[in-house]
């Protein structure tokens, strides 16, 4: 288990008429090497979380261990949290400020107090990753495209080589080519050594296509947490909070009201063909 | 960052909330001149009370009045300090090094309350008044000065535009302050070139930031064709009403009953004054 929240409470502008409660007794744990998807409605409390994980919010009640320790144990040591869970925010090329690329990357790893040689290694490595090319490192970061900026962005958060690695809705304003691209990298982030990955959207396909495990929000209370197949089959109840299921599933869902003997558990473009196929050939019509 | 109180705006459908802005800026400019004309005791308790009912009827918290003042807490402090070892006259204190007079003691508390009834009355103006009658009202009140060609109009769009982008720039600030501490960035500890140091992944994207949406802003409203004030009419346009000039008569006698404690005040040989 490496992270787990326990009982998390949090309220925004305590005792004033702002008063906001963002999360309420939220408790969940991640395994180690697992996708974890976070959905919910605008508001839901998706974001706070995510600033609770790395210790940029300090939550009103409740407590958050990474790997077996609280993470508030020693406030003044928090920085090594944030090194550890690396949370990638919103829009994250608004925040690039470096004259070139490749020094806007090093923030991180030299915040770690790493030597330079290693800090090379790493943002050659976070490049690579995230596609970015040498001579693009040399850039200034404000000559790049919306789409490079952003994968630099993902960059300098890799860059630090994070445990845990969080992304609140990477995929935003981005073309379907380029969302796609972004996904296939988180893909194989994950898949390199045991990186833990939660991922934040509002895309059910993205997370139906990518996460192992669902933690559904709805107004800063946990509503649902787990398996995909088995969170998805709750199609009324993710209505009724503003979310949804995948596309390919309602089709689903539509074809065996008329009908059709499909099984309706499917939630990937992929598995649906297989799905139709296999029906279709027992049906003599292939 | 989300302690800027300074001109924020309460809405709110008290009496003062609802007068003419016109008439709301000219009143609070005669009550500040007002309240420095009053030289002794008598007149900082009349101005005290007038100001305590007027935040009463405003119906804005005095927690919010107070956390106006703090900001020129020093300067408040420090005119008083001055002005404690300059005044002459009076029973006189020996404290070896320096000698301060019972004249200096109230000249100091004088000025400290002087600075803090000119702090609360403009607050009173701008916790009241929505950004857009408050430059509305200015642009009015200036507009005699095109004749000589003064771009007023642009002037109060420029300060609409500013005082509008405040929490918008300051929100976008909190954001970047979050991902950079995200990667480490430490603005607490080091020494003071290091603390300015790690200030740089901050401002260079909110200035970038800011740039952007000027551009943005600058483009949506070309798109609505705007040309400047040539032309254009307001949607509520001002227009005095009973209760506007009821307000100048109010400001008007409160002026007068100060000056009338000067005189009081000086008749009856008040010790506690200027």
């Amino acid at each position: 288990m490496i992270l787990k929240a326990e009982n998390i409470t949090h309220i925004y502008s305590p005792k004033t008429p702002f008063e906001k409660k963002a999360l309420d007794d939220v408790s969940f744990s991640i395994e180690k090497g697992e996708f974890v998807g976070l959905i919910g409605h605008t508001g839901s409390g998706k974001s706070t979380l995510a600033q609770m994980l790395n210790g940029l919010l300090r939550p009103s009640s409740g407590k958050i261990y990474l790997d077996g320790e609280d993470i508030w144990a020693k406030p003044k040591e928090i920085r090594k949290v944030r090194f550890a869970v690396g949370v990638v925010f919103q829009y994250p090329e608004y925040q690039l400020f470096g004259e070139t690329v490749y020094a806007d990357m090093a923030l991180g790893p030299r915040n770690m107090g790493l030597s330079e040689q290693e800090i090379k290694e790493r943002i050659e490595e976070a490049a690579d990753f995230v596609g970015l090319t040498n001579e693009q490192l040399k850039r200034s970061p404000f000559e790049l495209s919306g789409g490079q900026k952003r994968r630099a962005a993902i960059g300098s958060i890799v860059a630090m080589r994070p445990k845990v690695l969080v992304l609140d809705e990477p995929t935003a304003g981005l073309d379907p080519y380029g969302r796609e691209r972004l996904l296939r990298r988180i893909r194989q982030y994950h898949e390199s050594g045991d990186k833990t990955v939660i991922l934040i959207s509002h895309s059910m396909e993205e997370i139906a296509e990518n996460a192992s495990r669902i933690l559904v929000m709805n107004h800063g209370k946990l509503e649902l947490c787990d398996k995909t197949s088995d969170v998805f089959r709750h199609a009324q109840r993710l209505s009724d909070i503003g979310l949804s299921i995948p596309h390919i599933t309602r089709v689903m869902l539509a074809l065996k009201e008329k009908g059709v003997d499909v099984r309706t558990d499917i939630f990937t473009v992929e598995d649906a063909k297989a799905e139709l196929l296999r029906v279709m050939r027992g049906a003599d019509i292939v | 960052m989300k302690d800027i109180t300074f001109g924020q705006y309460f809405p709110g459908a008290s009496p003062i909330h609802k007068l003419d802005p016109r008439f709301k800026i000219l009143l609070t400019i005669a009550l500040i001149v007002g309240v420095y004309t009053a030289q002794n005791i008598y007149g900082f308790v009349l101005v005290s009370l007038f100001l305590a009912v007027m935040i009463f009827v405003s119906q804005i918290r005095a927690s919010l009045i107070f956390k106006s003042i703090k900001p020129i807490f020093f300067i408040i402090c420090f005119t008083s300090v001055i002005n404690l070892f300059y005044g002459k006259g009076g029973a006189e204190f020996d404290l070896g090094f320096i000698t301060i007079t019972e004249r200096g003691i109230y000249t100091a508390v004088f000025m400290a309350l002087r600075l803090i009834f000119m702090v609360v009355t403009a607050s009173l103006l701008t916790y009241t008044t929505s950004p857009i009658s408050l430059t509305g009202g200015i642009e009015r009140l200036l507009s005699p000065l095109k004749l000589i060609r003064v771009p007023v109009h642009e002037i109060a769009m420029m300060m609409t535009i500013a005082l509008r982008f405040i929490p918008t720039l300051s929100e976008e600030a909190d954001k970047i302050i979050m991902a950079q501490k995200s990667r480490g960035a430490d603005f607490e500890s080091g020494s003071i070139f290091k603390r300015i140091g790690a200030l740089v992944p901050i401002l260079v994207p909110l200035i970038v930031s800011a740039f952007r949406r000027a551009d943005e802003l600058a483009m949506s409203m070309e798109c609505r064709c705007y040309n400047g004030g040539d032309g254009r009419t307001r949607l509520h346009e001002f227009k005095a009403v009973t209760s506007d000039y009821i307000a100048v008569l109010i400001i008007a006698v409160f002026i007068g009953a100060i000056l009338w404690t000067n005189y009081f005040g000086v008749i009856t040989g008040v010790r506690i004054s200027l």
